[in-house]
């Protein structure tokens, strides 16, 4: 018997300790249980935007959610160090989506167009720019940008100070932290869970199931049914130079120590990572069209992760009904949620409600039919 | 601090560094030929500014990033030493190449 808490989290990722430092930051004991380097870790694979523009077309909920996430980001990096936790290279500057021809631009515009109508989202200063006003900003993008849209919101982290500022932040608030403890199953017990583990087995009062796509398998046992399912994404890394991108792109950064991170791509690959060549191949020569100067850069690293990925993109955010107290929480966007998964959600968790609060969020929205 | 083994096959490739003429043995990695000639550190560092030089002689490590014939974060363990190469200390990240900044901005 290894011990027992308040709340057990099973996943170490950026949403198992975001939320386990917001539940150690309202007082609970909490115990992670993290599988070991073998997971699939979408947090140690990712790209590092705090990413407003675009998200929630189809559902004002995620997009008001998400807004509400980057407005809480800068105190929730300042929280994080105050409980030694580090500098996470948090830049809130505004981004841009850049257009390559006349369709591009368009589809950006029917976007902001669409999202404008959509109610309780707040101000939708998201605005398209000409190539003109592009230039301004980025002198050395292509000639075939047309233009962009551009979001005063948009900002980035480096995505692995962030996960290692969540450990510590929420280690020095006391969470235990146990690694190589993949978890095999979760059982009502007592009042409580019980979780049997490689690592042994653990009891908490409430359990939430953040193990990224391993929640598909995870959560059933607790009676839920979340649909998401691995998205394979690459990333290419240049060799490090002088700030050349005064802003940022959606699919190219450059980071604090001057390299330049890109790459968007989607692709249905199973729960395969290896890297796919020809991917690469096409990443390079498109970012090449946005950012000419790139061609000549060298690439020094590159690597694939698994997006965790629910039909519609969107969070799925859940307390079981059959076992209360059971929770499970998984989202695309974790870097970008992270301050309000810590902030807003792990305190829900604590205080009741949960289901009313993240309505739009359950994963019942995939079982209606659809209309006639 | 490093001293060569002798090399009867070795032959004499003259190459400079940061202007200053140096001699080394063909075969050298730019990295080798730079250790051999007691050159101490070969870069900066972009972040903290502190003098680097060649260390895992693999290329893993990075540390031997160095500017070659007007190319700049070259491995210098990866290339081999020619006669006539210009090689120069690399002080922090660098900037664009001034042909790649002119492409730019059309
Ligand atoms: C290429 C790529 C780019 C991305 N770019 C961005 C971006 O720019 N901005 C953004 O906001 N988001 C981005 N994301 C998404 C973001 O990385 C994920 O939403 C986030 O990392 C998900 O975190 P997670 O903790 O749910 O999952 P994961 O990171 O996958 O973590 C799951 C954790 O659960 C553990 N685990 C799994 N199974 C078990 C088990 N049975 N028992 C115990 N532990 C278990 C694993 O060890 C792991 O630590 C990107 C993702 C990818 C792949
Ligand atoms: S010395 Fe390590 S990469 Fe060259």
């Amino acid at each position: 018997m290894a011990g027992s808490s308040d709340v057990i989290v099973v996943g170490g990722g950026l949403v198992g300790s975001a939320v386990a430092y917001g539940l150690a930051r309202e007082g609970a004991t909490v115990t992670i249980l993290d599988e070991g380097d073998v997971a699939f870790r979408a947090s140690r694979g990712n790209f590092g935007l705090v990413w407003v523009q675009g998200k929630g077309d189809g559902m004002p909920d995620y997009a008001s959610w998400t807004r509400r996430s980057k407005d809480l980001y800068q105190g929730f990096a300042d929280g994080m160090l105050e409980h030694n936790g580090r500098d996470i290279e948090l830049k809130q500057e505004g981004g841009l989506e850049l257009c390559l021809g006349e369709d591009a631009y368009r589809e950006n515009e029917d976007e902001i167009r669409r999202m404008h109508n959509q109610p309780g989202v707040g101000e939708n200063d998201r605005r398209m720019i000409d190539a003109d006003e592009v230039r301004k900003i980025m002198p050395l993008v292509g000639p075939e940008v047309t233009g962009a849209s551009f979001s005063p919101h948009d900002g980035h982290v480096n995505p692995l100070y962030l996960l290692h500022s969540l450990h510590a932040a929420a280690r020095q608030l006391g969470v235990r932290y146990v690694s190589g403890a993949k978890t095999l199953s979760i059982a009502r017990d007592g009042d409580g869970f019980r979780a049997e583990t490689e690592a042994g087995e653990f009891r908490a009062g409430k359990l939430v199931i953040a193990a990224g796509i391993a929640n598909k398998w995870l959560a059933p046992m607790v009676g839920l049914d979340i649909p998401v399912n691995p998205n394979r994404g690459h990333i290419l890394i240049t060799e490090r130079m002088q700030p050349v991108m005064p802003m940022l792109l959606v699919n190219a950064r450059q980071t604090a120590d001057g390299t330049i991170n890109f790459g968007n791509s989607h692709e249905d690959a199973g729960y395969d990572t290896s890297i796919n060549p020809a991917k690469l191949g096409e990443i390079a020569r498109n970012v090449v069209r946005y950012f000419p100067i790139l061609k000549n850069v060298r690439v020094v690293r590159t690597w694939s992760a698994l997006r965790v990925m629910a039909p519609d993109g969107f969070p799925i955010y859940r307390e079981s009904e059959t076992a209360p107290g059971a929770f499970s929480i998984s989202c695309h966007s974790g870097v970008t949620l992270a301050a309000a998964h810590a902030l807003d959600l792990a305190p829900t968790i604590l205080n009741g409600g949960f289901n009313d609060r993240f309505a739009a969020f359950s994963p019942e929205r995939f079982n209606v039919s659809p209309a006639a | 601090m490093f001293r060569r083994l002798p090399d009867p096959r070795a032959r004499a490739v003259h190459f400079t560094f940061d202007g200053e003429a140096l001699t080394a043995n063909s075969g050298d990695s730019v990295a080798a030929a730079l250790l051999g000639a007691g050159i101490e550190h070969s870069r900066t560092t972009p972040k903290s500014g502190t003098a680097r030089a060649p260390y895992c002689m693999m290329g893993v490590c990075f540390e031997c990033l160095i500017e070659i014939d007007g190319v700049a974060n070259r491995q210098g363990c990866l290339v081999e030493v020619r006669d006539g190469m210009a090689v120069r200390r690399q002080q922090g990240a660098p900037g664009l190449p001034e042909d790649l900044a002119d492409e730019g901005g059309q």
